[in-house]
């Protein structure tokens, strides 16, 4: 048990300075991205730089608990996750018990019949829908569908990643997934059509 | 469920497009599709549909957030 020669202990600490460096510059470099997850998470443009600005302050507090190598975005939005189930996901205007969605055909024979054609014309989801009317209706899934539909299909992660990110078997990602991908058609043929 | 080739292709289609079928599966899937106008145009339909909808959700990070993303380096552990 002999103290650390200076010598070793002034290199331990430039070590550890320029891992930390590395680190915040890594993490930074991806926020952009974490903020794209994010701002589809919660309801408004604040909440969604709060959010992203707490995460960051506890990576940064925490860096020495990120392992080296690993997927950082998806550490990064573990924490985000987190910070967003603990601050009670303010806007919960769903119901505790959720119909079934409708199948997965749903929206293209709901645009077709309206649009009355026989056939549904492809290339024409954009013609139909406006980006405000997609945006609606992520932000209307309900809540812990549509963190997989954020993490997915707008984050690219894979289904393992979400599945770690918010720490549930990979079944149940897939599951909710389904589900909430069923339920935004839904909600996109109701926005659409009336 | 009235489990007519039509309906087991619809049970397909997100799995298909997440290019997570079975072998099996996808021949079942890729079967079907070369045969049926109406579930072909589903397909494509849904693939549009994902890439409008990542499109439309995209939104980029509002100025200055990166500026105060950047003072956040060196927070204290203790803190």
């Amino acid at each position: 048990m002999s103290e650390p020669e200076p010598d070793t202990e002034a290199r331990r600490i430039a070590t550890q300075a320029r891992d930390r460096a590395r680190f915040e510059e890594e993490a930074l470099s991806l926020a952009d991205q974490v903020y794209r997850v994010a701002r589809r998470l919660v309801g408004s443009r604040e909440e969604a730089e709060d959010l992203v600005q707490e995460t960051y302050a506890r990576a940064f507090r925490s860096w020495s608990s990120y392992t080296a190598g690993t997927n950082m975005r998806a550490w990064l939005l573990r924490i985000l996750t987190n910070l967003n189930v603990d601050r009670g996901r303010k806007v919960q205007r769903t119901p505790q018990t959720q119909p079934l969605e409708e199948s997965d055909y749903y929206l293209a024979n709901k645009m077709a019949s309206a649009a009355g054609e026989a056939v549904l014309e492809t290339d024409d989801v954009v013609e139909r829908l406006s980006q405000d009317s997609v945006v609606k209706a992520l932000s209307d899934i309900p809540p812990q569908f549509r963190d997989v539909v954020v993490l997915v299909d707008i984050g690219d992660f894979t289904y393992a990643d979400a599945a770690q990110i918010l720490d549930v078997p990979i079944g149940t990602v897939m599951s909710r997934l389904h589900r909430g991908r069923r339920a935004l058609k839904q909600h996109l043929a109701e926005e659409a059509l009336t | 469920m009235s489990g007519g080739p039509c309906d087991r292709c619809e049970e397909l289609l997100q799995d298909f497009l997440d290019r997570t079928l079975t072998d099996a599966e996808w021949r079942e899937a890729e079967g079907h599709l070369a045969g049926c106008d109406y579930c072909a145009r589903r397909y494509r339909f849904e693939e549009s549909l994902r890439k409008y909808v990542r499109t439309s959700a995209v939104e980029r990070m509002p100025p200055g957030l990166m500026a105060k993303l950047d003072e956040l380096r060196g927070l204290d552990a203790s803190v």
